[in-house]
């Protein structure tokens, strides 16, 4: 016991064993640098957005400073036609357009999808069948984009062949299809981490009025809710717009506006790919049409999180 | 049992009471059942619809994929022939930009997390500064990814032009010797060392130093144009007619380097760290914030400096979610086509990476440029290639799934 050793044996062992005394001055020094080392790092995510933000604007406006580019062109027209010489046309509606008809067809199936499953997994669901239906989820969340344009190409536009008559081989329905199915696990996660957060007081007063299952899950817990389920709708939305190879793949290369949806349409992003895979390392105008094209879609999907997240932040029900 | 009790309060409760004239009418019980059960019905389906969904998803691409998978598809690389194309190359690819793109994203990822969450600010400018960072992030995660790639091919495979006004031409550049590369009158490749890959035609002259393939030096034997040709086998191997011309002929070293990085490995690692940056910085801050802060106050109390906490208490403790997280972020980045495409279009590539700045191919890219082709066999090894990447993934995945049951022990 060292409570019996005499002082001065116990002093010895203490001077023996003891750690030498880091000097206190290179502590602070060390705590100083890495403390600065963190922010350096964290400066690095604010410097990717002033980044993507510079590079997309300058060279829009290289762009624009064509002189067969007009910004009421690029605005104002339906016709996007950068390779034909004379004829040049830059109308980003084109493009637009076949990205908002895949987004709908999308968020018809993904919404109302995900919103049953997140309201099922949370208010309904036995362990049993969430123990099954979670990691189906997260399977189907991990499947790469590359996988489900194959799926659309080789699976959905097939099946959509033999049920509906002159459906195109790459046509805006499986393609909107397959991006469906993959916002399908998005909205599903996002929306039941925001219903699981309500809390079990409402649902149980509720439950104490006499309300079924559904009183409870619809009137009560939805409403509650309603903030997080808006901000992953947004989210869902923004990333069926962003999304890149499904279209790639399956919904074709041809860009005009049409609400048909078994026609083929291009995409913001679709187009995207096409100048990629093309040859772009002469600097002319077409490269520069990959900036306004790309910009506009940052635009676009940049709003759209950032209006999820301060619904999320600032309408959030708060319950103690 | 809840309707039972709702109809006895209904029955007994109206009559009892004569202040109120007519009770509050009540819904239809029945009414309200039915609504709650075909709901119910309702959500059944739609989860018995998305496990059909994968099963479809998975069954179709094994019924394409199947039949094609060979141990051929695994080790050759890409070819003109299906029967005979491989992804070699793209999972040597796909190990390499991965491999190095973690090695980057890591560091910078736990770091920002450990910044955001264990240093709270305590004045007004800290405050504002962090709200900033952590809005940012959640947006950039929420940026499409293509655009990240848009980003790389100007940041990190032009770099803005600063270099050389040519992409493909490197400004600066070191590791790497430049030849041109003769063919003798016996037929053999002669390499004569030159300083850039873009230099004049040199003038060639009798003895001058060159090298043959195997870069063994050798001296080169040359005679005017219609002289006289050397008999003997070995003198003709490295004779040259002095008007021959060359063709630019590079070996670069395991280290060569070069700016700006061109559509290389270096070029594409930096791109998908851009994308997969928000999500390691997100998935590290909630396990950061798992951690009990009992266990902080502890070591606080003991004397630690912050530093000191977090790397003897905090960072371990929540080790096994931050990895959990970055396994799962490395599977997206190990499945993510659409920015690699951006940096490296549409090129052949046979053989896998030798270094840094070597032209790349990956899992998914490959997939797309055989799913692209309209030929049915190509589409076929596409299949054959995204069950090889399936597997890549769920494995991955499993080891996220081991590591969150297994080594997480609770903390409070």
């Amino acid at each position: 016991m060292p409570s019996a050793a005499s002082p001065e044996l116990s002093t010895a062992v203490q001077q023996v064993f003891a750690n030498p005394r880091r000097s206190l001055r290179g502590t602070r020094a060390r705590e100083v640098i890495i403390y600065f080392c963190l922010i350096l790092c964290a400066c690095f995510s604010i410097l990717i957005t002033v980044s993507i933000l510079g590079v997309l604007a300058k060279e829009t406006w290289n762009f624009f400073q064509d002189e067969d580019v007009t910004l009421a062109n690029f605005l104002g027209s339906t016709k996007w036609n950068p390779t034909l010489g004379s004829q040049h046309s830059f109308g980003i509606w084109a493009l637009v357009s076949g990205t908002m008809l895949i987004t709908v067809i999308a968020m018809a199936i993904a919404l109302p999808l995900g919103l049953i499953s997140a309201i099922y997994l949370s208010e309904y669901a036995p362990t049993r069948v969430r123990d099954i239906l979670k990691p189906v989820l997260e399977i189907l969340a991990g499947i790469p984009t590359v996988v489900y344009g194959f799926f659309a190409l080789m699976t959905i536009t097939p099946m959509l062949q033999r049920v509906l008559s002159e459906v195109n081989v790459f046509n805006a329905l499986g393609a909107g299809i397959a991006v469906g199915i993959l916002c399908f696990p998005t909205v599903c996660s996002l929306s039941e981490d925001a219903l699981r957060a309500v809390p079990r007081s409402l649902r149980e007063a509720a439950y104490g009025l006499g309300g079924t299952r559904f009183d409870v899950a619809i009137k009560v817990v939805l409403p509650a809710a309603l903030s997080g389920i808006i901000s992953a709708f947004l989210l869902a939305v923004a990333r069926a717009i962003g999304e890149t190879m499904i279209v790639a793949l399956a919904a074709g290369s041809r860009p005009h506006v049409t609400i048909d949806p078994r026609e083929d349409v291009q995409t913001m992003t679709g187009y995207m790919v096409q100048m990629a895979t093309g040859d772009i390392s002469n600097y002319d105008v077409e490269y520069y049409s990959l900036y306004a094209v790309a910009f506009t879609l940052f635009v676009l999907t940049l709003t759209l999180t950032m209006i999820g997240n301060i619904v999320r932040k600032r309408f959030r029900e708060k319950y103690e | 049992m809840t309707s039972e009790r709702k109809k006895t309060r209904a029955s007994t409760g109206s009559p009892s009471i004569r202040v109120q004239p007519t009770p509050p009418p009540l819904r239809d019980t029945r009414y309200r059942f039915f609504i709650n059960h075909s709901f119910h019905w309702l959500c059944w389906s739609t989860a018995v619809a998305s496990v059909a969904v994968l099963v479809i998803l998975i069954h179709s691409i094994l019924i394409q994929g199947v039949p094609t998978l060979s141990w051929t598809l695994l080790t050759s690389a890409p070819s003109q022939n299906a029967s005979e194309a491989g992804v070699w190359p793209a999972i040597c690819g796909t190990i390499w930009v991965c491999g190095l793109c973690a090695l980057i994203t890591m560091p910078a990822g736990v770091a920002t997390a450990i910044l955001l969450e264990e240093f709270p600010p305590r004045k007004r400018l800290g405050q504002f500064f962090h709200g900033i960072i952590q809005l940012n992030i959640s947006n950039l995660a929420g940026v499409p990814s293509i655009v990240y790639g848009i980003l790389g091919l100007t940041a990190f495979v032009t770099m803005f032009g600063i270099f050389s006004a040519d992409p493909t031409l490197p400004g600066f550049e070191i590791g790497v010797h430049h030849y041109q590369q003769f063919m003798s009158e016996g037929d053999r490749a002669i390499l004569v060392p030159v300083d850039t890959a873009d230099a004049q035609p040199i003038q060639l002259s009798d003895g001058m130093l060159a090298y043959d393939r195997d870069l063994n030096s050798i001296e080169v034997h040359v005679i005017e144009p219609g002289g006289e040709y050397p008999a003997e086998g070995e003198l003709l191997d490295r004779t040259l007619v002095s008007d021959a011309e060359g063709g630019a002929f590079s070996i670069p070293s395991f280290y060569y380097f070069r700016l700006p990085f061109g559509r290389g490995v270096i070029a594409g690692a930096l791109t998908l760290m851009l994308v997969v940056l928000p999500i390691v910085i997100i998935s590290s801050q909630e396990a950061l914030r798992a951690v009990p802060s009992s266990l902080r106050a502890g070591a606080l109390g003991l004397g630690a400096t912050p530093w000191q906490v977090i790397w003897n208490v905090t960072l371990p403790s929540a080790i096994p979610g931050i990895m959990t997280g970055s396994i799962l972020a490395m599977s997206r980045a190990i499945g993510e086509a659409a920015p690699l495409l951006i940096i490296s279009g549409v090129v052949f590539i046979s053989q896998a990476p030798q270094n840094l700045m070597d032209e790349f191919t990956v899992m998914p890219l490959q997939i797309y440029k055989w799913a692209d082709r309209p030929q049915a066999e190509f589409r076929a090894i596409a299949g054959s290639a995204i069950i090889l990447l399936l597997v890549i993934l769920l494995s991955f995945n499993a080891v996220a799934v081991y590591i969150r049951q297994k080594l997480q022990k609770p903390l409070s």
